[in-house]
């Protein structure tokens, strides 16, 4: 924990530094009769980043901050894991929805989730895996008009459009 | 007394098979809607506003009414059992109500919400009906400076929000305003902090994106993480008796459905300002006056009640300067604004002469689907649950998927999933170092409406910050913001001078 | 890459469903949708342009005019940028419309990068022009045009005009007075023409250029007074209203209200949308809402819209030449 503290606050140093540095393709400075330039605003508010980075780290040297005592391990081997399968896994599946579309895509990670990670059986996988994709679909696009990208699979649905329509 | 005669027409306009029918439906839909994160009020009436066509305006506008406050007691829905607001307006009842739920109050903090709510609603309808024209104007001598000075109170009474390590808290607060300016400087109308170009960020960081990251991504995996995945959410059994013992203890938050119920209706009514910050300001207030303030965000009643009385009362609220003046308090009823002049109707100082069958119609539909509200809501918490009883490892890919979808949803563009997924690793990490993340969510919901006001009243002022202080209005709530903020700080000090003290004597 | 992947679409399209489609009569004919049509806004939910939109959004669905539903999408990211790259974009260009303000001809003008050419874009049909008109409190005493004149003037950068945007249209005319009338008036930018008309009925700001839409309801209720409009002709709904020709400049300036296809559409389909709101502007509805906001333009389409954006988009880039905010 205590590694990590100093890191992460290092981290968002960097990320604030940077923000301030971006902000400076617009005027930074307070204009003379107008009032702050279009950079004022986040450039100075990053700059309260950095400083509250600064202080997190002066209170990791004081050992003021209870992450900054402890000696617990930040991200232990189940935090690992769950992070790589939990995390892992809806990354591929935002990355399935440019393919197979939000419903391909949900039909996949729920069955990888429910069976694989969840250790359920198959009936009760496939029910929620597939009922769901298909209410998802009746309620945003029939009822809510809001059309979720298809990806590749978008053919199997213009008949399904034809009947709803 | 004319007022009363002309709102039991109302009502009996509202009465109507066709309205009772439409109220009905737009309230049950509401609520579906509010409850489904990414979604929320905004969402709901536009996307029905051409359905209601085949109908007169006067139940189009009710069928709409009626969504718009479904909505409002659905946010609470999803920011109770999942811990994700389903709308702007509910962030501030997550922080109550979660906890609530965690600890197999889930039943509490549903009926107090949808109590409060119920009450919040009655109260603001009661205010509407009496002051409609007088308070329309005092919407008007609200200018920048003024809506500045409201939302550095707002900042101020949450002040006291995020906990107990100060350079975290702040440093949230900063990242949501920086996160804040990302897209257009409208007062340059130049582009600003599109990070490589790319062309996602032009429009941009919706606070759903944010919200959504943080509160379902970040919460799944914090959850899994710290209950090494054995946890079975809640033990919430439920029977009619729970119910109403539920509701006799919702009466403990009575300071919160209070204050909620005032502070959301005036808040509302204040154009640009709407429901969001209102809820916001009431649980600051509420946690301020209350006698322990430190049980707030572990599941005090008042905290749910709060922000939900303030929600529906702001949202009522809302609609008074788009009818009478024309101007609307909340996307929402700018949306349905533009409905009414679709329908032909011009809404503003005449509207109240002119169409007076709408306008009664209206009001008293206000006080019927409010009550039907709370029937919905109550009828249909069961169901939500049951939904909580399900085993974590269904409950958690289906809130992955609903987040997926409903960031999706807010703006319909796949580089905004992929920003909140950022967002909800990154939140999750930074909360295992303790940096609290709920100062950044609200930052980023008021920082766009702050940051254009302060610059426009300086360009009033030719770059003389004197105008916050100077006018009658803004000059108070300034004031009265600045001691707020400065609050704490007094306490640091005096506490730590008394502890020099005791330790010298 | 998006025609590859349009290929490999319609060539697996025609594999799953074609059996299916070819059993259905008539397909072969006029080019129909064949699933939701994109419909880009080129502004916020809640605007001008967002109301004009959803009403004719809600005419095509009352009246049963298409076969599958227009879809909203409001992108107002980057005044109207976000939208032009969205459409040009699009990997179904058939099934991607939009509607479009003036930020049509000013934006790609104002940010070369984009590498917008609006000419690109299919002209489905130009819907109407919102017209624009000075405004002043009721309680500023301004009755006239001349006597604005001499109030401003006195002024000097006291006096202030609120508007929509930045280096867009309200800028553009506030510049206009500013440049021939000898007026130093300061301009101050916000989100949108309803947030502007607030403004000025709560004496927050002297003088506004809102269109009638956005002012009528104040108008009504006799808080503002319109001064001058900026038409070639007097306005129907304003017959008392003098042009500013007849105060001695002959400058008009209206806002395009139009419907565009994505850059790439097929003949097909563009004939198919400009057919759909042809029916649209000759409905009823269209045609009420047309006077009741004072609207003026009439129907244009195909080569005369063409010949229009290439006559604006000149006059733009001279305005925002002469400006300052374009080399």
């Amino acid at each position: 924990m205590r590694r990590a503290e100093i890191i992460t606050a290092g981290l968002m140093a960097l990320l604030s530094i940077y923000l301030m540095y971006k902000s400076t393709e617009l005027d930074i400075g307070y204009i003379k009769g107008e009032g702050p330039g279009g950079g004022f605003w986040p450039f100075w508010l990053a700059a309260g980043m950095l400083l509250s980075c600064v202080w997190i780290a002066i209170n990791w040297v004081l050992k003021k901050s209870p992450p900054s005592q402890s000696d617990e391990k930040y991200l232990d081997s189940y935090g690992l894991r769950m992070l790589l399968l939990v995390g892992g896994g809806v990354t591929g599946f935002i990355a399935l929805c440019h393919i197979l579309g939000f419903y391909g895509a949900i039909l996949v990670f729920l069955i990888y989730y429910i069976r694989f990670l969840g250790r359920h059986g198959w009936p009760a996988t496939l029910a929620i895996s597939i009922t769901t994709p298909i209410v998802t679909f009746l309620f945003f696009d029939i009822a809510m008009r809001i059309v979720l990208p298809k990806g590749y699979l978008e053919p199997l649905f213009l008949p399904l459009y034809d009947f709803f329509f | 007394m004319e007022i009363l005669g002309l709102l039991l027409d109302g009502v009996f306009i509202a009465l109507d098979p066709l309205n009772i029918m439409l109220m009905l439906i737009g309230v049950a839909l509401g609520l579906f809607i509010g409850a489904m994160p990414g979604l929320g009020s905004v969402n709901g009436v536009a996307i029905l506003l051409p359905a209601t066509f085949l109908v007169p305006p006067a139940s189009a506008m009710i069928f709409l009414a009626a969504i718009y406050y479904g909505a409002m007691y659905g946010g609470a829905i999803s920011s109770i059992t999942l811990g994700i607001p389903g709308a702007s307006t509910a962030v501030a009842t997550t922080f109550d109500g979660r906890p609530l739920a965690l600890k197999g109050r889930a039943d509490l903090a549903l009926v107090t919400a949808a109590v409060a709510s119920f009450v919040g609603g009655s109260v603001a309808n009661v205010l509407f009906t009496a002051f409609a024209p007088p308070l329309a104007s005092v919407a008007l001598d609200f200018g920048d400076p003024e809506i500045f000075a409201l939302m550095l109170l707002a900042f101020a009474t949450f002040v006291g929000l995020g906990g107990d390590d100060i350079p975290k808290t702040l440093f949230s607060i900063f990242f949501g305003l920086v996160m804040a300016s990302v897209g257009l400087d409208i007062m340059t109308g130049e582009p600003r902090l599109i990070f490589g170009d790319i062309t996602g960020f032009m429009h941009g960081i919706n606070f759903l994106v944010l919200a959504i990251g943080i509160y379902g991504i970040g919460e799944m995996l914090w959850t899994i993480d710290s209950t090494r995945g054995n946890l079975t959410m809640t033990e919430a059994v439920l029977s009619i008796r729970r119910i109403l013992s539920a509701c006799r203890e919702s009466i403990k938050g009575w300071k919160g459905t209070a204050i909620g119920s005032f502070l959301g209706f005036f808040v509302g009514i204040l154009p640009a300002a709407g429901a969001t910050p209102g809820s916001l300001m009431a649980y600051g207030v509420t946690k301020m006056v209350s006698k322990n303030p430190k049980e707030f965000g572990k599941g005090h009643v008042g905290g749910v009640a709060a922000p939900e009385a303030a929600n529906n009362s702001a949202s009522t609220g809302a609609m008074l300067p788009m009818l009478t003046l024309g101007i609307p308090g909340s996307p929402t009823t700018a949306i349905l604004l533009g409905g009414m002049v679709i329908w032909g109707l011009q809404p503003g100082p005449l509207l109240f002469q002119t169409q007076t069958e709408f306008v009664w119609g209206l009001i008293g539909s206000f006080y019927i689907s409010n009550l039907f509200a709370l029937i919905v809501n109550l009828a249909f918490i069961p169901l939500f649950i049951w939904m909580l009883r399900m085993p974590f490892t269904v409950l958690a890919p289906m809130i992955f998927v609903l987040s997926v979808v409903g960031g999706y949803a807010a703006t319909q563009d796949m580089h905004d999933v992929w920003l909140m997924l950022i967002f909800g690793v990154g939140a999750y990490l930074l909360r295992k170092l303790d940096y609290p993340v709920a100062p950044a969510v609200l930052a980023i919901v008021l920082g766009p409406i702050a940051e254009p006001k302060l610059r426009q009243s300086l360009l009033f002022s030719s770059g003389d910050p004197m105008i916050f202080l100077e006018r009658p209005i803004s000059g108070p709530i300034t004031i009265i913001a600045i001691i707020l903020i400065l609050l704490p700080l007094f306490k640091l000090i005096r506490d730590k001078f008394k502890a020099r003290k005791a330790a010298a004597g | 890459m998006a025609i590859s992947r349009r290929h490999i679409l319609g060539l697996a399209g025609a594999l799953s469903i074609g059996a299916l489609v070819a059993g259905l009569p008539g397909t072969a004919a006029a080019w129909e949708p064949t699933k939701p049509i994109d419909f880009i806004i080129m502004a916020g939910k809640g605007g001008g342009a967002d109301k004009m939109a959803r009403l004719m959004q809600a005419i095509v669905e009352s009246e049963k005019m298409a076969s599958k539903p227009l879809v909203p999408v409001n992108k107002s990211g980057g005044s109207g940028a976000e939208a032009l790259i969205a459409a040009k974009g699009a990997n179904d260009p058939d099934h991607t419309i939009m509607v479009t303000l003036n930020s049509f001809f000013t934006t790609p003008l104002r940010q070369p990068k984009l590498g917008i050419d609006i000419m690109t874009f299919a002209p489905v049909g130009r819907m109407a022009e919102d017209t624009f008109l000075l405004w002043v409190h009721k309680d500023s005493g301004i009755k006239t045009f001349e006597e604005f004149l001499a109030k401003a003037k006195a002024d000097g950068n006291k006096w202030v005009m609120g508007g929509t945007g930045k280096a867009q249209e309200d800028e553009l005319l506030t510049e206009f007075l500013n440049n021939n009338f000898g007026l130093s008036i300061k301009y101050v930018p916000y989100k949108g023409g309803g947030t502007v008309a607030k403004q000025l009925a709560g004496k927050h700001i002297n003088s506004s250029v809102n269109n009638p839409s956005e002012a009528l309801g104040f108008y009504e209720s006799g808080d503002v007074v319109p001064l001058v409009s900026f038409t070639a002709e007097r306005l129907p709904l304003f017959p008392d209203v003098p042009t500013l020709k007849e105060k001695g400049k002959d400058f008009s300036y209206g806002m395009q209200r139009a419907v565009v296809g994505a850059p790439g559409m097929s003949a097909d389909a563009e004939k198919y949308f400009q057919d759909l709101f042809a029916k649209v502007y000759n409905s009823a509805k269209w045609q009420k809402y047309r006077k009741d906001k004072s609207l003026f333009g009439d129907l244009m389409a195909g080569d005369a819209l063409k010949a229009y954006w290439q006559e604006q988009r000149e006059r733009h880039r001279k305005m925002l030449t002469e400006m300052g905010a374009i080399k």
